[in-house]
């Protein structure tokens, strides 16, 4: 039995697929929505913290499984190649379920700044460096985080954030109440001269769009929220396009590849069902949201007459350019108990360092780190402290509840050579060439973690550490993990970008991109939002041109 | 016969590990979480986290447990003629340090740094210790209530009386 033909197929229902597939199925188009992960339950894992989104030592909570899914890994140095699978940190994972990130993450909001968006104009060429400005601007972008904001639902309250443009409308939901270390560190950041201000939260503050409030557990990041608080496409976006009756959701369905023909068309996909069995779904367009590592290898893999090297890739830059963040920042040990239980520990920041910062290029928001569970915490102590006997269980037990941490995700400088590749000798369980992750970070990262990392030692001994010690992040290897972007970049030339500023690739005009891959470059934020808001921005492209009749076959 | 697969021999209690590697692996837990006023890695069952693992996700170590014992156990008869468990506390610990640092003689620690051994039982004890109880290990808690947390959630309980009610159900 052949499918029915649609309009559109969305590759992957996360951040950037949920959206898309809202926008269109609600505009009328019909929609196949495709997910190689399930439906995921809070009561598969619960609060285990040994299978979840932060510490996958017994598995990844939110899949992929290891059973059929394996990347290789090129080691920067040795140049040694490895398998690597998902539960491991090489893979530089994302969650594989409906929802995807957006069911297990933190759930911070933030809106890149407009800076972000024009990094080249505003640091000039850096060496070795693919920098550049994106082709839309904050502006462009600011109607669709809107949406988003209010669609998906944020909490929050910035107009104490003075570096950043006011909103047009107001956020959906008020901030979260600050926890004790969130207080102590708002007075001290106060007192330092600085602007701190609650987190923006893809989380209910309040009960919202019909789900319930917040109930404040410490196992909220890395876990499904028990009682459907925290705000992610797999409970808002992904119900409204299902319910117009105009999609349908197909999980546990792995994508293969775009059929393109020879006048350089896409037609629709391959892909292998629930039952491993192939299978073809014809469509007018095809929208690609697996990620920046997932999306590029798709397009990679999708070889035709016309595009040899894979769809979209004559000039050979799908893949390129993958980013992540550098997390940087300290941790302080105090002499009283300030651990509350009031999770999920993070809740408060400052983006004082986003930009102009003396000699440096960009720079990252900081904020306290969400609470550090009690196996993950063993491996936190002091630099040369015991890693094990009666010293550590004595710091464990003294400590545990009188360390706070501050962190970043530090903005960095994108490079040709970070990227992922395709390798036709490995292949996953259905026998589609996996993933070579290869490249490092550029050196300037570095600098811009070490001075982060200075700013948080600063604002803990403000607040009353009486240790305190800098973990500073950015040093060789690669970067992806969570926060992957960047290997599909928009941008105004066919030759140096792999999609429009509409993210439709340059070279197939029914194939678009909707997720990470489009970002030019990664903010010093958490990109969940602004990825958010690219599906919403793509989605909207979509159905204009749609409308104009320009897309239809 | 009701269930024929569990006939047989009565040879060990662990799923994996042989009776005398389980003495092995608690001797060298108990040294990684050693038991003072609180519970220890013994009385936490840590010794049950690893074996169920090492018959399940971590199924890919067997080998590295296997081969890593008995060279340890060699290393310990030739110097002291004794196996590791028998040692003295502080031997044991002197021993382990060898290992930590990669001096530990033996041919198989050649090919095999005992440095990424100790690691491996080091995290896999931490995470039995600080894990969650239902993975074999942190028997009735005893890591939360050392570090005083509570569990279940108190501040869920708290607000959704319902939730907390449901949860004594099944504790009962």
């Amino acid at each position: 039995m052949t499918n029915r033909h649609v309009n559109a197929v969305v590759i992957g229902a996360g951040a950037g697929g949920g959206p898309v597939a809202k926008e269109l199925a609600t505009s009328g188009l019909s929609v196949v929505l495709f997910e190689r992960g399930r439906w995921a339950k809070y009561d598969d894992h619960d609060d285990d913290e040994l299978i979840s989104q932060r510490t996958t030592v017994l598995g990844n909570a939110f899949g992929p499984h290891r059973d059929k899914h394996w990347r290789i890994f090129v080691d920067q140095r040795s140049g040694k190649e490895t398998i690597v699978y998902p539960h491991e940190g090489a893979y530089n994972n994302n969650a594989a379920c409906v929802g995807s990130g957006t069911v297990s993450y933190g759930a911070m909001a933030w809106r890149f700044m407009p800076q972000d968006f024009r990094m080249k104009t505003t640091y000039g060429h850096v060496d070795g460096s693919t920098l550049e400005d994106w082709p839309i601007s904050y502006d462009d972008l600011d109607p669709f985080y809107e949406k988003a904001e209010w669609e998906i639902g944020v909490s929050g309250a910035d107009p104490q954030n003075p570096f950043v443009p006011e909103r047009k409308k107001h956020l959906p939901m008020p901030p979260f109440e600050f926890n004790r270390e969130g207080r102590m560190l708002y007075e001290a950041a106060k007192r330092r001269g600085w602007h701190p201000f609650p987190i923006p939260m893809l989380r209910n503050s309040i009960p919202y769009n019909g789900r319930p409030g917040c109930y404040r557990m410490r196992t909220c990041v890395g876990f499904a929220c028990p009682v459907n608080a925290k705000c992610g496409t797999h409970n808002t976006v992904i119900p409204v396009a299902l319910a117009s009756g105009n999609c349908e959701l197909r999980i546990n369905c792995q994508v293969a590849e775009i059929m393109v023909n020879d006048q350089g068309k896409a037609t629709g996909i391959n892909y292998f069902d629930e039952n491993g069995k192939g299978q073809i779904q014809t469509a007018d367009l095809v929208i690609v949201s697996g990620s920046a590592t997932e999306t590029a290898r798709l397009l990679l893999n999708s070889k035709s007459k016309l595009f040899p090297n894979g769809a979209g890739n004559n000039f050979d830059w799908v893949g390129r350019n993958l980013q992540g963040h550098a997390y940087t920042g300290a941790v302080g040990l105090f002499d009283r108990d300030l651990y509350d239980d009031v999770g999920p520990g993070a809740c408060v920041a400052l983006s004082d360092f986003n930009h102009g910062n003396e000699g440096i290029i960009g720079g990252g928001m900081m904020a306290n780190e969400f609470f550090r569970l009690p196996y993950l915490f063993t491996n936190q102590r002091p630099p040369g402290s015991p890693s094990w006997g009666k010293a550590h269980k004595d710091y464990h037990r003294q400590n545990y509840k009188r360390t706070m941490s501050v962190k970043g995700p530090c903005q960095e400088i994108p490079n040709f050579d970070a990227r992922i590749t395709v390798d036709p000798s490995v292949k996953d369980f259905w026998g589609i060439p996996v993933g070579k992750l290869m490249g490092a970070r550029h050196p300037a990262d570095r600098k811009v973690c070490e001075f982060i990392a200075d700013r948080c030692e600063e604002w803990l001994l403000e607040t009353g550490a009486y240790k305190v010690w800098k973990e500073i992040g950015g040093g060789g290897g690669l970067s992806g993990g969570q926060h992957q972007a960047g290997t599909c970049r928009m941008g105004n030339d066919k030759q140096t970008s792999v999609t429009n500023k509409f993210g439709q690739l340059h070279e197939i005009d029914n194939v678009f991109v909707a997720d990470g891959s489009l970002m030019v470059t990664n903010g010093g934020f958490n990109p969940a939002l602004t990825i958010m808001a690219l599906g919403f921005y793509v989605g909207n492209q979509i159905v204009k041109q749609w409308n104009g009749t320009h897309l239809k076959s | 016969m009701l269930f024929p697969a569990c006939g047989g021999s009565q040879k060990s209690v662990w799923r994996f590990l042989s009776d005398d590697e389980a003495l092995t692996i608690i001797a060298i837990a108990e040294q990684i979480i050693p038991a003072d006023e609180d519970p220890g890695a013994t009385d936490a069952g840590v010794v049950n986290f690893i074996d169920k693992q090492l018959s399940g996700f971590y199924s890919n170590f067997q080998e590295s447990y296997r081969k890593g014992i008995t060279a340890l156990n060699e290393f310990c008869h030739k110097k002291y003629n004794q196996p590791f468990e028998k040692l003295e506390w502080n031997k044991q610990t002197e021993v382990l340090k060898l290992m930590e640092k990669n001096s530990i003689e033996g041919e198989y620690w050649k090919e095999n740094p005992s440095s990424r051994f100790f690691r491996m039982l080091r995290d896999h004890s931490m995470q039995g210790f600080y894990g969650s109880p239902r993975h074999g290990g942190n028997k009735n808690y005893v890591s939360y209530k050392m570090i005083r947390i509570d569990y279940p959630h108190v501040i869920g309980q708290n607000r959704y009386a319902s939730r907390c009610e449901t949860l004594n159900a099944f504790a009962k």
